[in-house]
């Protein structure tokens, strides 16, 4: 017998009994922007709330002087940036900031989540530099973990984001910065 | 000490007997578990229906479990057809050969690590190294325990038992590095520059799991440090092992786990990372993805009607914070990679019940519920923990003198005649167990001129 | 009410005070008591040391007694928890045919002492004086699996003369744990040690409980430890009264 049979065989012999079971419908409920931002800000990540006149004038002035990077495929201009052009994990170490949308914000806990899609480019960019800015737009923002569930694409790489990293290991004192970025910002934008 | 595994090589009782000489231990453990447990508070008292959601959460991973061919036969499907490769061990020692099969056909000789008991339970490390294939630990306690040849005392935390500057000596030492303080953002930066050389040249990367979703083929790893996110990106090839217990079917179930798991764990709305990926994406992340499912003895705890709720298990480790034996003892006394209340009833069950040592560990606790009122999937600890003390082999001596109470106490006759007059007095130390154990930290109590039924008979006449 | 004494048999044997003051708290409040001699044991301690067989049976007697009755009050939290949890529990475990419906009976009809206090009222009749500084340890059978928390303190508020200390760490077990005080002595001493020192930091008189058993504990390493403090079963508290 292969391991594979050995292990179903077993669980059919421990023959668990079924039981009714019945997910709930999640409520969709209106997504609270100062939640979203007052949990984000909770994790001691920089929170900058603006409207979308003000997005490109408040990207420049963050990356101003630094070496910036945004996915190829990001909306915005800004000056100096360079799109991703397929670098090398290497070539990636120079980069000190890093741009990019998401495409989804939970108010309930303070998370951004990043699925690969327009605007946030593959896992390592927003990794590597240690500086990671990223733009929702406040429809973006919704109240739950499971209306946020909903809204991302799941076999996509996912990354859900909820303040730069951290580490308790030593005596339980929180750090803020180990191996990800070390400062994150987000921008809400105003509807 | 290093490894870790679910042998113990002693029994608790002695176990403990050793770790509770370590006072500096139990300072460090002491500190560490109140804080966390006051923060752990807050977290939950924010949620409006903790228990509704406690509830909702044993629900879920119940209906996963009475539903785990399917899952595990769905998630094989969906992974293979992300391009994934899922590959089945029934023990700890096939789980091993798969993972340095793979390194051995791509001649990798240094992987690193995320965090994961599941791979402490089965020693990948130890038996690795043996195979020539050097594993490098990247979470920081991890690290640390690493260093210091030393092995994990907590789910969460596994260097929980040392403090600041214990570490910063023992970096210096093992790094080479002169570090001036001993801040943890020092020692967090020191781990950070180690490490990022690893992270840019790893060929291949091994981490557990903290949930699989059958549905969709997705694996999720929650963590906080980002170098899971480091190892699950960089390397071109990922290998996972993932105990078969912790399928869930649907995408959405995902909800309830994450808000259960950072506020049960590390006390927090959510943790700063979760990463969730299926199979391979071209052009992101490793194009080489192994899944290995893993048994171990967990269909042991399946097989058991009671038992079974084990297996709920989301490796939170709210119960170790709250419990208090864990809080005295430390992790290494439980001798296993799962410590506290929750390693004393999983333990043994993975063991089958047939390992003298592990069967000790039921019998470490007081049985006061902390564990049972923490836990976010309301595992009934107290109820296992006695229900397996009677699976368990008595000692020739206790078996006699539990069966000489139980013949005393099965008969009203038989017990009133016992507690009559002076008897009373020898009756009551043997059938309540008051010898040597008793009487070394504590007094006798005092035994009473009467009993209450002798008080109640005469004074109803 | 008619009152049947569930009195358990450590304080049968070892604290009978205890149930003579709950006699008389009870009578003193209008209701009459009875005390049926046939029991023995509820099986909590062959239960607690993994003789599951012998405190099944002992479980099934101890419901032969008491089922006839149509109120029983017991002067200790962990026995009461050991019929309203785990009876139901060992049926589940042995299919024993009957005896989770058996036990779920009991519900509504068994009662911790003080859970009964609060439930009926007239404490303040019985005008218990107890005037000493007292501290109060919430036993974790009572706190947790009967879900009583630290509600007993509301009735020690009551009594005249008596100064209330908040204990600190007062959530930690006390290490008692029946056959884990003498199987894992050294672990249960390192429990006992530490809330020894919180009552003796506490500067109170008397510890006060709603369990005999964790208090033989307590009590019996504060005097191995030469420290002043006592131990007294609640009942014996609310049962004082102000000399004539």
């Amino acid at each position: 017998m292969t391991a594979k049979e050995r292990i179903l065989s077993r669980i059919r012999t421990a023959a668990v009994p079924r039981e009714d079971y019945f997910r709930t419908e999640t409520p969709v409920q209106p997504a609270s922007i100062d939640l979203f931002c007052e949990r984000v800000a909770d994790y001691r990540a920089i929170v900058h709330r603006v409207s979308q006149d003000e997005v490109s004038a408040t990207l420049n002035r963050i990356c101003e002087g630094r070496r910036c990077l945004v996915a190829a495929d990001f909306e915005f201009v800004i000056e100096g940036a360079i799109a991703d052009a397929g670098f090398t994990h290497a070539e990636l170490v120079d980069f000190e900031t890093t741009i990019t949308s998401c495409a989804v914000g939970i108010a309930e806990s303070g998370t951004i989540v990043l699925d690969a899609g327009q605007g946030q480019g593959r896992r390592a960019i927003t990794l590597i530099p240690d500086h990671h800015v990223c733009i929702i737009r406040a429809d973006q923002v919704v109240s739950s973990l499971e209306e946020g569930l909903e809204r991302v694409m799941v076999t996509r790489p996912l990354t859900f984001i909820s303040g730069p990293s951290a580490t308790s290991d030593i005596e339980l004192v929180r750090v803020e910065g180990v191996h990800g970025p070390r400062k994150l910002e987000v921008l809400v934008v105003k509807a | 000490m290093s490894g870790g595994g679910i042998r113990p090589a002693t029994s608790f009782t002695s176990a403990a007997r050793e770790t509770l000489k370590n006072r500096t231990l139990r300072a460090n453990l002491g500190f560490a578990t109140r804080t966390i447990c006051a923060k752990r508070e807050r977290v939950v008292d924010e949620i409006e229906d903790w228990q509704a959601t406690r509830s909702a959460g044993a629900a879920l991973k119940d209906h996963a479990l009475a539903n785990l061919e399917e899952n595990l036969l769905l998630l094989e499907k969906q992974v293979e057809a992300a391009g994934g490769t899922v590959h089945w061990a029934a023990t700890a020692q096939e789980a091993v050969e798969i993972v340095a099969k793979i390194a051995r056909s791509h001649r990798i000789s240094e992987v690193v690590k995320v965090k994961s008991i599941t791979s402490d339970e089965i020693e990948l490390n130890d038996s690795l190294k043996k195979q020539g294939i050097e594993a490098i630990e990247t979470d920081l306690a991890e690290l640390i325990c690493q260093l210091a040849d030393d092995s994990p005392s907590h789910i969460l935390v596994p260097a929980i038992h040392k403090n600041r500057e214990e570490i910063r000596q023992l970096f210096a030492t093992k790094l080479g590095v002169e570090i001036e303080s001993s801040e943890p953002h020092r020692l967090a930066e020191v781990a950070r520059l180690h490490l990022r050389e690893k992270f840019l040249t790893a060929k291949m990367a091994v981490s557990g799991a903290n949930f699989a979703v059958a549905s969709t083929g997705s694996i999720g790893i929650v963590e906080s440090e980002g170098n899971g996110r480091m190892c699950l990106t960089l390397p071109d090839i990922l290998v996972t092992i993932m105990g078969i217990e912790k399928v869930l079917p649907e995408w959405s179930d995902v909800a309830t786990l994450m808000r259960l798991l950072p506020r049960s764990s590390t006390a927090e709305r959510m943790n700063p990372y979760t990463s969730v990926w299926t199979g391979v994406t071209p052009g992101d992340g490793p194009q080489e993805f192994h899944l290995i499912l893993l048994d171990n003895g967990r269909t042991n705890v399946l097989d058991d009607p009671v038992g079974r709720q084990t297996l709920r298990c989301i490796r939170c480790s709210a119960c170790l914070n709250v419990c208090p034996v864990y809080q005295r003892v430390g992790g290494h006394a439980y001798g296993s990679v799962y410590p506290g209340p929750i390693g004393a009833i999983l333990t043994p069950q993975l063991l089958a019940m047939a390992d003298e040592n592990a069967n000790t560990l039921p019998f470490a606790s007081s049985m006061c519920g902390a564990c049972y009122e923490a836990c976010p999937v309301k595992i009934n600890i107290p109820e296992v923990l006695a229900y397996l003390r009677g699976k368990t082999h008595k000692q020739p001596v206790e078996l006699a003198a539990f069966q000489v109470a139980y013949w005393v106490m099965s008969d009203s006759r038989r017990f009133s005649a016992a507690l009559r007059g002076k008897r009373i007095g020898a009756s009551v130390a043997s059938m309540f167990g008051l010898v040597k154990g008793w009487t070394d930290s504590r007094e006798m109590p005092e035994v009473p001129a009467e009993s209450f039924r002798d008080w109640w008979r005469k004074r109803d006449r | 009410m008619k009152i049947q004494l569930f009195i358990t048999c450590l304080n049968d044997a070892l604290f009978p005070r205890t149930g003579v003051a709950t006699t008389e708290i009870l009578e003193r409040l209008g209701h009459t008591v009875e005390f049926d001699p046939r029991q023995t044991c509820c099986g909590q301690m062959h239960l607690n040391s993994g003789y599951t067989d012998e405190a099944l049976k002992l479980a099934e007697s101890w419901l032969d007694v008491f089922e006839g009755a149509e109120c029983i009050v017991s002067p200790s939290g962990s026995c009461v928890a050991n019929v309203r949890e785990m009876f139901a529990h060992m049926g589940e475990w042995t299919q024993t045919p009957g005896l989770v419906e058996r036990a779920q009976a009991m519900d509504g009809k068994l009662f911790e002492l003080s859970e009964f206090l609060l439930k009926f009222g007239g404490v303040e009749e019985l005008q218990p004086y107890f005037p000493h500084r007292v501290t109060y340890h919430p036993t974790c059978h009572g706190a947790r699996a009967l879900g009583l928390s630290d509600s007993p303190e509301k009735l020690l508020r009551l009594v005249e003369g008596l100064e209330f200390i908040e204990l600190d760490q007062k959530w930690q077990c006390c290490g008692f744990g029946g056959t884990f005080s003498v199987k894992n002595a050294d672990t249960s001493t390192a429990m006992l040690e530490d809330k020894c020192a919180t009552i003796w930091d506490s500067e109170a008189e008397y510890c006060v409980a709603i369990d005999n058993s964790c208090l033989m504990h307590i009590g019996g390493g504060l005097k191995k430890q030469g420290k002043a403090p006592k131990v007294i079963h609640l009942a014996e508290v609310l049962a004082s009264r102000r000399p004539e």
